[in-house]
């Protein structure tokens, strides 16, 4: 189910505080975060987020169109090779 | 012989199923479009006058998006998610269920035929 609008985007409140101040700095570095429930607000646009995927960080680079969805759904957590080939 | 947006129409069907020919218009949006444009929904196709077609025509045009322009808005949707390199894309791009679907059994709509592996031998006593 969506989320209330009411409520507005969730972002993780440490994330957002981060992004503001190199906003404000305008200053541009990898941002570590394990924060994958964030939405990914307009002001992230251009930066890079290394996102934790549960084992290593995935580096995303937010672009214009990526605005609203979750910085986890850039890292994907699972992996899958392919099912293994039986040999006789 | 209605023809609407590149759409013939079957003459002997009422004009609320007769509207879901065209892709992108269902049952509630054919009824929809009937009603504000006051035809009785029970009406043959054939038997709607050339005015009742082209109110039909213009709200068509106006408000709804149907066919071609649906499809490529479609295929703009997804080939965002697509470019984005997220979940969702990624799922298109394998062919897979998106929304989150089991797919240790079912989900054949998206992946298709089922493809046998050989090499599993029946027990043998």
């Amino acid at each position: 189910m969506a989320r209330s609008l009411k409520k507005g985007p969730f972002i993780d409140f440490k994330l957002e505080k981060k992004v503001d101040a190199m906003n404000e700095a305008k200053k541009k570095s990898v941002i570590k975060t394990w924060s994958r429930r964030s939405m990914i607000s307009p002001e992230f646009v251009g930066h890079t987020f290394a996102v934790h995927n549960g084992n290593k960080f995935i580096p995303v680079y937010v672009t214009e169109n990526m605005v609203g969805h979750k910085l986890g759904e850039f890292a994907p957590t699972r992996t899958f090779k392919s099912h293994p080939v039986k040999k006789d | 012989m209605a023809r609407i947006s590149g759409i013939d129409l079957p003459k002997n069907k009422r004009g609320e199923i007769g509207l879901t020919y065209i892709y992108g218009i269902g049952r509630s949006t054919a009824t929809l479009i009937l009603n504000s444009n006051n035809i009785d929904v029970n009406k043959k196709v054939s038997e709607w006058s050339d005015d009742e077609l082209s109110a039909i025509r213009k709200h068509i045009t106006d408000f709804i998006t149907v066919e071609g322009e649906l499809r490529s808005e479609k295929q703009l949707n997804i080939k965002r998610l697509l470019d984005i390199g997220c979940y969702r894309g990624l799922r298109h791009r394998k062919g897979l269920p998106v929304r989150g679907q089991r797919t240790k059994t079912n989900s054949r709509t998206r992946k298709g035929k089922r493809k046998t592996v050989a090499g599993k031998k029946k027990v043998t006593k």
